[in-house]
């Protein structure tokens, strides 16, 4: 509840838990308006007059940035905030830092927003924002991480539940990696230089990139799934051992698979290879930990067929697992040889940007916000089901015209006639994907559709409710 | 590619401090009884927003 309200007895810190979970709601929404906007530019590139701060190169990095620091980001932040409380059984460590928390990524976010159409960027993939927001990011960052782990270090009890494991090596990797890959010499107050070079710049990002992927959008939403699937289910996790076991496996394996994003580029063969071997090692435990939330519906199935909850969070990680065998094998030189710089690599993305991240952050959401709000339910359950059915056609729809697109694309730029000359020019296969293109277009509608009708969900259910101070348990376990 | 020189050296000391992270969690019996952690969260709210969610 919030800091200073007197209930009598002690109560979890839900005051940012609140914050970050409409703010996630209200981010998507933004987030994935401007990914249809993108979309329906690549169709219709006249669509915005040239105007400079809507074009296309500039808002593409205020999507990405929107829908994974901005919608993600938030989810995290509110279901680590509300994981760790529960499962350590105290209030936050130190709850004015976690407002502040709060308050600097909304600035973070703000600054994004205004910075990126402005064409102030460092060109960085997931990493455009210049030098000065850079700072900003890690102050903030560094305050999570005192709230989440001072938490955990005042713990009633004793064993850490295994989705803090996740949220912490998930809020740590990116401190590492944010501080290496946002190493850079400003020249003005919106201008800097990498402070890595070529080839060795490359190798940077992409090791950040995937990083990003692996501990931002992959071990962080672990940690959600692994709490509010069996909340949600009212069953625990089909194996702890397992979820302990794919933990390890996982934050290993993951900082090795950067290379696959350099396959056939000036960077070295060998490293190459151990990107290539890692991405395929790394599909073990990737499994284990889709295989481990899925079977916590064992013997509680038909939850799937009433519960659209449940359909979010499971099918979820059907997702995942499709984009953990879809990623290692295009990490595999030969297949990469094709589908590198076509819009297979979009589809892979969505699939799990979509798929994996989106569903399991609604399906938590659904979860959280009426318990933010002092209700078991959100307001209406065939909304959400109307919401699942509607994104999850706007995913196949995506994915299925980006498959299709960037395999024709591969195919396309290496058909090669007998004596050696290309048979098709760039602009033809820019033409040939226009249709896919649409088809991408509807499907992002569908989806960001869905995302509306969660809003009004939301809006009705907070309006029915009121926050609620969640009381502690006075059991301590050993 | 010199930038090895940083990478090479910065992933041995993050993989010492995941061995030692594993060690201290060893050494302090997160391991223990793993069979029941499972079920511990369903008790981690007294509030009846939870009571109905228990197996």
């Amino acid at each position: 509840m919030e800091v200073g309200e007197d209930v009598g007895v002690p109560t979890y810190t839900d005051g940012p838990v609140r914050n970050f979970a409409l703010a996630a709601v209200l981010w998507g929404v933004v987030g994935m308006t401007v990914g249809v906007l993108i979309a329906a530019q690549l169709a219709f590139p006249d669509l915005t007059y040239g105007i400079p701060w809507l074009s296309y190169g500039r808002l593409r990095p205020l999507h990405t940035n929107a829908v994974i620091f901005a919608f993600g980001g938030c989810a995290l932040m509110a279901t680590s905030f509300h994981v760790v409380q529960r499962t350590c059984q105290v209030p936050l460590f130190l709850p004015k830092l976690a407002s502040f928390v709060f308050w600097g990524w909304q600035l973070v976010i703000v600054l994004a927003a205004i910075t990126l159409p402005m064409g102030l960027t460092r060109g960085k993939e997931y990493a455009e924002l210049e030098w000065p927001i850079t700072i900003l990011i890690a102050v903030v960052w560094i305050a999570y991480a005192v709230v989440f782990f001072g938490t955990i270090g005042k713990r009633r009890v004793q064993h850490i539940y295994v989705a803090n494991w996740f949220f912490g090596a998930f809020i740590l990797a990116v401190a590492l990696l944010h501080v290496v890959n946002g190493a850079s010499m400003p020249v003005e107050f919106w201008k800097s230089y990498s402070a890595y070079a070529g080839v060795q710049d490359a190798m940077v990002q992409w090791w950040y990139g995937h990083n990003a992927v692996g501990f931002f959008l992959t071990a962080g939403f672990l940690g959600m799934m692994y709490y509010y699937i069996p909340k949600q289910a009212g069953r625990p996790v089909y194996s702890y051992r397992l979820s302990i076991v794919h933990f390890w496996a996982l934050i290993f394996t993951y900082m090795w698979a950067g290379p696959h994003h350099l396959h056939y580029t000036a960077l070295p063969d060998w490293a190459q290879s151990v990107g290539m071997i890692f991405s395929l090692v790394l599909l073990a435990p990737s499994w284990g930990g889709m295989i481990n939330g899925v079977m916590t519906l064992s013997g509680a199935w038909h939850k799937l067929r009433d519960d659209p909850i449940i359909k979010f969070l499971i099918v979820a990680l059907s997702f995942y697992g499709m984009s953990t065998f879809e990623g290692p094998m295009m990490s595999i030189k030969t297949v990469n040889a094709l589908s590198h710089y076509t819009d297979w690599t979009i589809g892979h993305v969505h699939s799990g940007a979509l798929g994996w991240v989106g569903f399991i952050s609604m399906g938590s959401l659904y979860y959280l916000i009426p318990r933010m709000f002092g209700q078991t339910a959100m307001y209406s359950t065939k909304a959400i089901d109307l919401h699942f059915w509607i994104a999850t056609l706007g995913i196949v729809l995506y994915i299925a015209a980006m498959w299709i697109a960037g395999v024709m694309q591969g195919l396309m730029w290496r058909a090669v006639n007998p004596d050696g000359t290309l048979v098709y020019t760039f602009v033809e296969g820019v033409k040939a994907t226009w249709p896919f293109y649409v088809v991408r277009l509807v499907g992002g509608l569908l989806y960001l559709s869905g995302m509306l009708v969660m809003v009004w969900n939301v809006l009705m259910t907070v309006r029915q409710g009121r926050p609620t101070p969640a009381a502690i348990p006075q059991l301590v376990y050993a | 590619m010199d930038i090895l020189y940083l990478l090479i050296p910065l992933s041995i000391v993050a993989m010492l401090a995941i061995v030692g992270v594993f060690a201290w969690a060893l050494d302090g019996g997160q391991f223990d009884d793993i069979e029941q952690q499972g079920a511990a969260i369903f008790d981690d709210d007294t509030s009846s927003l939870d009571r109905h969610q228990r197996p």
